[in-house]
């Protein structure tokens, strides 16, 4: 399945979803493969990761039938 | 305890008034937010809000988990507007229902804290200067 990208995040990518490396194994990887990608989700206060529509740890492992999503800081209410 | 958790174009006080709305309940207490018409002296013309629906729906019954295990509540309704809002317009109700105010306004406030903390909402803010942020 692809990333999904909300907020300020999706507008740095440019695009709503992203194709998943296949070397990305878990949530730390992922995070840092999107750093390198795209330098400017640094700037962000923070960028969370979603598996399954649920916060991720870093160690979380990522399968391919996951449903990965990228969170930037969020700003409801 | 009776949970109504919505996001949709637009929502309504009265609804959630009407849902919490029991017998058994004597204090009813609702946190209303509404889209201000500046940010930092700076107009501003509207805001949009987007959501990660499925998430934002799972994390707010998280919230309302808690509130029922903290709090002797005996209802509970969480709304979130999403899309344009201009100056005036409800972006987010939440309403607490319980026997006696205390808790309904310690609770109130709990889950609009949490809510802002923790739901994947994002709202970009429209300046009359033009500016998106």
């Amino acid at each position: 399945m692809g990333i999904l990208l909300f907020g300020a995040a999706k507008d740095i990518a440019g695009v709503p979803v992203l194709e998943k490396p296949e070397h990305i194994r878990d949530v730390a990887t992922l995070r840092d493969w999107l750093y390198e990608a795209y330098p400017s989700l640094r700037q962000l206060r923070s960028v969370m990761i979603a598996v399954n529509r649920a916060y991720a740890a870093d160690s979380q492992v990522i399968s391919a039938t996951d449903e990965i999503a990228v969170i930037p800081p969020v700003s409801g209410g | 305890m009776e949970i109504l958790i919505d996001i949709k174009d637009t929502i309504t006080v009265q609804e959630a008034l009407d849902f919490i709305q029991a017998p058994e309940c004597g204090g009813e207490v609702i946190f209303a937010g509404t889209v201000r018409n500046h940010t930092k002296q700076r107009p501003v013309l509207k805001l949009f809000y987007e959501c990660y629906e499925a998430m934002a729906i799972s994390e707010m019954q998280k919230i309302a988990a808690q509130v029922a295990e903290k709090w002797a509540v005996q209802r509970i309704a969480m709304l979130h507007a999403v899309g344009d809002k201009y100056p005036g317009d409800i972006a987010v109700v939440i309403a607490v229902a319980s026997t006696h105010r205390g808790v309904a306004f310690d609770a109130c406030e709990f889950a609009i804290d949490m809510l802002k903390e923790t739901v994947p909402i994002w709202k970009k803010e429209f300046f009359a200067d033009g500016e998106i942020v």
